[in-house]
C-alpha cells in the first residue's frame, strides 16, 4: 500500500513541475493583462527564452547565467512589443501575433547550431528527504527552485496586486488609464513596465522548459504552452490564485494523458494528446458564459490603445 | 529636436505607401541579422529574394505558394475587418483538408467530372463548418474567438495525424504516414507542362472578385464596415450582430478550407502529416500587409509567398534554417505595423514653421 501511496506523490510531483511554465508565463501574462496591455506574444516570449536559456548553459557552462539571461532575453523581446504598442500605438492583438512567428523563427535560428546536445542536470533540492519520507516526499521534495518559485509566485502576484500602492497603481492603469493619467500617473511608464516584467517571466518558463523539464533544445518545444498560459488568465478571471489551480489542471491533463499512453489504453494517442486543447475550449466557454461574471474581473481597457495628448 | 503631430486626416497615398516602406525596412533589417550571422548581406539577400525568382520554374513556385495565402488572407479579412479575429485559419485549412481528402478517397475509382468539383467543394464546407466552432461559442457563450479558434488549430493536426497514421493510412503504404496518391481526376489540372502552378490559382482569383463584390458592393460588406470602424454605430444603426459575425467566420473558414483542399489535390496529391507550412499564420500577415484590400492581398500574397521561396533557397547556400522565413514574417508585420504610426502623427522637424493643432 505504501508503495501505491509513493506512486502517487510521484505523480503528483510531476504534475507540478509539468505546471510550472504554465504558472510563470500566467503569472507575468496576468500583470501585463492587469494594466490594459494583451500581449498575445506569450509562446514567442517563451520559446526565446527556452533557446537563449539553453545556449547559455552551453556557452558559459553555468546554469546562474543561463537563468538570469533567459529573463533578460524575454524582456528584450518583450521589449519590441512595447516600443510598438506603447510608443507607436499599434495593435495589441497583431503585435503580439507579429512577436509570436518572429520569436519562433528567432529561436531556429539561433538554436540551430544547439540541436542535439545534451542538456546538464539542473540542481534538484533536498533530495535525501524526497526519497526518504514517501507520499509527501516525492509532492513537496526534490524539485529545481524554480519550482519553488513559481508556486510562490501567485501569492505574492495576489499580494502585490491588491495589497501595495504599485499594484493599485497597476490596476488603476488598467481599468481606466485616462483617470489614471489626470491623477499624475505616466500610463505609459506603468505599461512598459509591466509588458517587460511579462516578458522575463515568459523568458523563465521558457528557460525551464529547456533547463530542467527536458534538458535540451528542439524546435518548436513550447508546443503551443503559450497559448494555453494565455487562455489560463481567462480561465482565472485575472486572479492569480485561481492562475495557480489552472495550471495544477492542465498540468495534471498532460500528466494524465502520458501515462494513459504508457499503460496502453486503447484510446488514440492523439485524442489524447488533443486533451489539453479541447479542455481548454470547454473550461472557457463554462468560464465565460456568464458575461457579467468575465466583466466584473476583466481590465477594463484591456487591448485598448491609449494616447495622451501632449 | 523632432516634434510629434496628430494628422487631422488620414492620408490615401501614405496609406498605400507604408506597406512599401516595410518591406523595405525588413531587408534592411535582414541585412543586418545576416550580417550578424556572418554572412555577406547583399549576397544573402540576394540568395533570399532574387535567386528563387530568376527562372520559369521559380515564378511558378512562386504562385504555387501565393495561392493559398492570397485565398486565405481574403477570408481573414473578412473577419478582421469587422474586428473578429480568427487566427485558427491553419487549423481550418487542415479540416478542410481532411473533408475533401476523405472525399478524394471515397471516389478513389471514380472516373468523372464531378469528382474534383465535389472534393473541391466538401473542403470548403469542412473548413466553414471548422471555423463555426469558435463564431457559435463566440456569439452564444461570449467566448474568446482567438484562444477558441487557436486552439482548434492543434486539434485538426492531431485528427489529420490520427486519420493518416490510422484508418487512412495507405494499405499498401508500409505503414507510412500517408493516405494513397488520389486517382488523377481528383486532382488539379496543371496549366503547364512541367511547372507545379495549378488550377487553383483561378479560385483564389474568383475569390479575390468575388470578396470584392461583397466588401464593397452589398449590404453585407457596408455592415462589416461599420462594425469593424464602430460597434456602437452599428448597433445604433440595427444591424444583427451575431449573424454577421457567423457569416464571417464561415466565409474565411471556406477560403481556408478551399486552400486546404487546393494544396491536397494540387501540389501534393495525398493526405500527409504536414500539408501545409503553417499557411493559415502567414495568411494574417498577408491580410495586413495588403491592407484588408482584395487588390492588396494579391500583391502582399506574393511578397510573403517569396519568403517561403527564399527560406528553402537560403536553406541550401547558406545553410540557415528554414525557419528563417518566419523571422522576415515576423518583422514585416512589426515594421507594417509601427509605420502605421505615420498615418496618425505628422513628424515636424523643429526649426520648420510651426503649426498649432
Amino acid at each position: 500500500m505504501s508503495f501505491d501511496l509513493n506512486f502517487i506523490g510521484i505523480l503528483i510531483g510531476a504534475i507540478m513541475a509539468s505546471s510550472v511554465p504554465l504558472i510563470l508565463a500566467a503569472s507575468g501574462e496576468l500583470i501585463t493583462e492587469r494594466s490594459g496591455v494583451l500581449n498575445l506574444g506569450v509562446e514567442g516570449m517563451m520559446i526565446i527564452g527556452a533557446i537563449s536559456g539553453f545556449a547559455l548553459m552551453v556557452v558559459t557552462d553555468n546554469l546562474f547565467f543561463a537563468v538570469v539571461g533567459s529573463m533578460l532575453s524575454g524582456l528584450i523581446i518583450s521589449l519590441i512589443f512595447g516600443l510598438l504598442t506603447q510608443s507607436l500605438l499599434t495593435n495589441h492583438v497583431a503585435t503580439g501575433l507579429a512577436l509570436t512567428i518572429f520569436g519562433i523563427g528567432m529561436s531556429a535560428m539561433i538554436g540551430k547550431n544547439f540541436v542535439g546536445i545534451p542538456g546538464k542536470e539542473f540542481p534538484l533540492l533536498f533530495v535525501n528527504l524526497k526519497e526518504s519520507i514517501p507520499f509527501l516526499g516525492p509532492v513537496f521534495f526534490g524539485h529545481s527552485i524554480i519550482l519553488y518559485f513559481a508556486f510562490g509566485l501567485p501569492f505574492l502576484t495576489n499580494y502585490f496586486l491588491k495589497k501595495t500602492k504599485t499594484g493599485l497603481i497597476i490596476r488603476a492603469v488598467g481599468d481606466s488609464p485616462t483617470s489614471a493619467s489626470n491623477q499624475g500617473i505616466n500610463v505609459t511608464l506603468v505599461r512598459y513596465s509591466c509588458i517587460l516584467y511579462g516578458g522575463a517571466m515568459c523568458g523563465l518558463a521558457g528557460a525551464y522548459l529547456s533547463l530542467i523539464y527536458t534538458p535540451q533544445w528542439i524546435e518548436n518545444m513550447t508546443g503551443g504552452r503559450g497559448w494555453i498560459a494565455l487562455a489560463l488568465v481567462v480561465f482565472a478571471t485575472w486572479s492569480p490564485i485561481k492562475v495557480l489551480i489552472g495550471a495544477l489542471i492542465f498540468g495534471g491533463i498532460t500528466i494524465l494523458q502520458l501515462h494513459m499512453q504508457a499503460v496502453g489504453l486503447r484510446i488514440p494517442v492523439q485524442l489524447l494528446s488533443a486533451l489539453p486543447y479541447i479542455m481548454t475550449i470547454i473550461v472557457l466557454v463554462v468560464i465565460s458564459r456568464d458575461s457579467r461574471k468575465i466583466k466584473l474581473n476583466t481590465p477594463t481597457s484591456l487591448g485598448q490603445i491609449f494616447y495622451k495628448e501632449k | 529636436m523632432i516634434k510629434v503631430e496628430k494628422r487631422n486626416n488620414v492620408s490615401r497615398s501614405i496609406y498605400f505607401l507604408t506597406p512599401v516602406l516595410a518591406i523595405f525596412l525588413t531587408l534592411f533589417g535582414g541585412g543586418i541579422i545576416f550580417f550578424i550571422l556572418g554572412f555577406n548581406p547583399i549576397e544573402a539577400l540576394k540568395f533570399f529574394f532574387i535567386t528563387p525568382i530568376s527562372d520559369l520554374y521559380g515564378l511558378s513556385e512562386l504562385l504555387v505558394k501565393a495561392t493559398p495565402l492570397c485565398l486565405i488572407a481574403i477570408g481573414l479579412s473578412f473577419c478582421f475587418k469587422s474586428n473578429n479575429w480568427n487566427i485558427g485559419a491553419e487549423g481550418q485549412l487542415i479540416f478542410g483538408g481532411i473533408v475533401g481528402g476523405g472525399v478524394a478517397l471515397i471516389f478513389y475509382n471514380h472516373d468523372g467530372f464531378y469528382v474534383l468539383p465535389i472534393i473541391i467543394l466538401s473542403g470548403a464546407i469542412g473548413g466553414m463548418l471548422f471555423a463555426m466552432i469558435p463564431a457559435i461559442l463566440k456569439t452564444y457563450f461570449n467566448t474568446n474567438e482567438i484562444l477558441v479558434s487557436l486552439m482548434l488549430v492543434y486539434v485538426a493536426k492531431l485528427l489529420l495525424d490520427y486519420l493518416v497514421v490510422g484508418p487512412w493510412s495507405n494499405p499498401e503504404g508500409f505503414n507510412f504516414p500517408e493516405t494513397r496518391q488520389f486517382s488523377e481526376p481528383a486532382r488539379m489540372p496543371i496549366l503547364f507542362d512541367g511547372l507545379r502552378i495549378h488550377a487553383g490559382i483561378f479560385i483564389t482569383l474568383i475569390t479575390v472578385f468575388l470578396s470584392w463584390i461583397i466588401l464593397y458592393k452589398t449590404y453585407l460588406g457596408f455592415q462589416i464596415k461599420v462594425s469593424g470602424l464602430s460597434l456602437k454605430t452599428a448597433k445604433y444603426a440595427g444591424f444583427k450582430g451575431k449573424t454577421m459575425i457567423i457569416i464571417v467566420f464561415m466565409i474565411s473558414g471556406a477560403c481556408a478550407g478551399l486552400a486546404g483542399v487546393g494544396e491536397i489535390t494540387g501540389p501534393i496529391g495525398q493526405l500527409h502529416r504536414n500539408i501545409s507550412p503553417d499557411y493559415g499564420f502567414t495568411a494574417i500577415i498577408v491580410a495586413f500587409l495588403g491592407r484588408l484590400n482584395p487588390i492588396g492581398i494579391i500583391f502582399a500574397s506574393l511578397i510573403v509567398a517569396l519568403t517561403y521561396l527564399g527560406a528553402e533557397t537560403a536553406q541550401i547556400f547558406l545553410q540557415v534554417p528554414k525557419y528563417t522565413g518566419q523571422v522576415f514574417q515576423g518583422m514585416i508585420l512589426f515594421f507594417l505595423l509601427g509605420s502605421d504610426y505615420l498615418l496618425f502623427f505628422k513628424i515636424k522637424f523643429l526649426g520648420l514653421k510651426k503649426n498649432e493643432l
